[in-house]
């Protein structure tokens, strides 16, 4: 039978189907994980955005994860509260972003309904670490990045955008 | 041992029951605020569904390629808070009914958004114009929510809220661009605006659904977020140039069922695979 840091182990081998280079432990999605009694496991997750199309794939990932490790019963169940935030990504996951190419997030915004203008500190460019990068859209490839283009070496990059 | 008549397995002569969930009811007036709550939650899951629906028309027909990935994105989003709203509805409805059997498998009359939503997409500054209306709209009432009494309701209004946040900031930004724009731009979109403005009044209009869940602290009357709304209306159509309309008279009726024309065509279209093929997975 396992216990709950071997269990939190296997699920720090389990990619986000869409952002591969960090784990869905480092991503901050899995909330929590129970033992029960029988070996049985129940893992508790957390969508990044209300639509996240990957949350489907994630929970059969885990599944997969724990039957393979042998355990006996796997439940999933999804939690809203507290919701998701980028703050949760501590900073060796973000350094693996970084390598992989998509800009770590900033401080999640705790500011007012309204903000008009962006006063979050310059994007750094993954690829060259120039400041001199430009905000294309703040929808990009998947809910949860934004597209910006680095005026140093000319590369379009993501940036995982706090939330 | 048996088991007495009204315990578990059990119903006591005269205790009420609710008929579509065939289970005993303790208070009928749970189920009233219940049945306020339902309708409420349709409310809500409806604008969302309607309009996420509306964006995603935009999918592979953006103007220009991020836009066509932040209309996407977008319209993701809403969705995504449509079924979360409308899982729980069905819950509260308590017969059977999730998310995707009250999305796909109900009729016009029965959809409880409200005019302004199920407007045709028109140009894109018609899409960014009223999604910018919605949005000043949407924060407040998530920000009001997530702090309301209703667990689960506060839940989606929190995870919503963030998302929102950054759908109100791009849809002003269109607003302000194409009103500080050409001059074709900013007659167009003034145009949009004129058009759009007489659905704007139904977003504050109130009834006793909205009475009943204000009162037992679910949620806010939707009538106490106006004058915010207009700070934030007020404040982008003068960064973009536009002159706000008159009040003139609103269109209303979405909350009761009554609808444009537009909500069946568009109904067609998001239903027929669902009718077509019920039951099926992919």
């Amino acid at each position: 039978m396992l216990d709950r840091t071997r269990v939190f182990e296997i699920l720090g081998t389990v990619p986000d189907p869409e952002v591969p280079a960090i784990s869905v432990v480092e991503l901050g999605i899995v909330r929590d994980a129970a033992i029960a009694a029988d070996g049985a496991v129940t893992v508790t997750i957390t969508p990044t955005y209300s639509g996240c199309p990957a949350m489907f794939e994630i929970e059969k990932d885990i599944r997969m994860a724990l039957t393979a490790a042998g355990v006996p019963r796997v439940e999933v169940r999804t939690v809203l509260a507290p919701a998701w935030t980028t703050d949760w990504i501590g900073p060796e996951a973000r350094e693996k972003l970084r390598r992989y190419g998509i800009a770590p997030p900033g401080k999640a915004d705790q500011g007012g309904l309204v903000t008009l203008t962006r006063a979050h500190a310059p994007v750094v460019c993954p690829f060259c670490g120039s400041s001199e990068t430009e905000l294309r859209s703040e929808f990009g490839s998947t809910a949860c990045k934004a597209i910006h283009v680095c005026r140093s070496c000319r590369q379009p990059f993501d940036e995982f955008k706090a939330i | 041992m048996t088991t007495p008549v009204g315990e578990e397995g059990g119903i006591a002569p005269g205790e009420a029951t609710d008929v579509i969930g065939s289970r005993p009811v303790a208070a009928p007036r749970a189920r009233t605020v219940d049945n306020a709550l339902f309708e409420y939650l349709l409310r809500l899951g409806d604008d969302r569904l309607v309009l996420g629906h509306r964006m995603s028309e935009w999918t592979g027909h953006g103007p220009i390629l991020e836009e066509d990935i932040a209309t996407a994105n977008i319209a993701l989003d809403l969705i995504g808070q449509a079924a979360s709203i409308l899982r729980l509805a069905g819950e509260v409805e308590g017969a059977g009914r999730d998310e995707d059997a009250l999305a796909y498998f109900r009729e016009g009359v029965q959809f409880r958004n409200c005019l302004l939503v199920e407007q045709p997409k028109g140009d894109f500054g018609d899409t960014m114009v009223r999604q910018f209306l919605f949005d000043a709209h949407s924060v407040l009432i998530w920000d009001a929510l997530a702090r309301a009494g209703h667990g689960s309701l506060a839940a989606i209004a929190a995870k919503a809220l963030k998302e929102d946040k950054y759908h109100l900031r791009h849809s002003s930004e269109w607003v302000v661009r194409l009103g500080d724009g050409t001059d074709e731009s900013r007659a167009r979109v003034q145009h949009s605006l004129d058009a759009l403005w007489r659905y704007t009044g139904e977003l504050f209009d109130h009834d006793a659904v909205d009475a009943a869940v204000a009162a037992d602290g679910i949620a806010v009357d939707p009538s106490a977020l106006r004058s915010r709304w207009d700070a934030i209306v007020n404040d982008v159509l003068a960064r973009a140039t536009l002159t706000r309309p008159a009040d003139g008279t609103m269109q209303i009726g979405g909350r009761r069922g009554r609808h444009t024309e537009h909500l069946g065509h568009l109904l067609t279209t998001m239903q027929i695979v669902a009718r077509s093929h019920p039951g099926a997975t992919w």
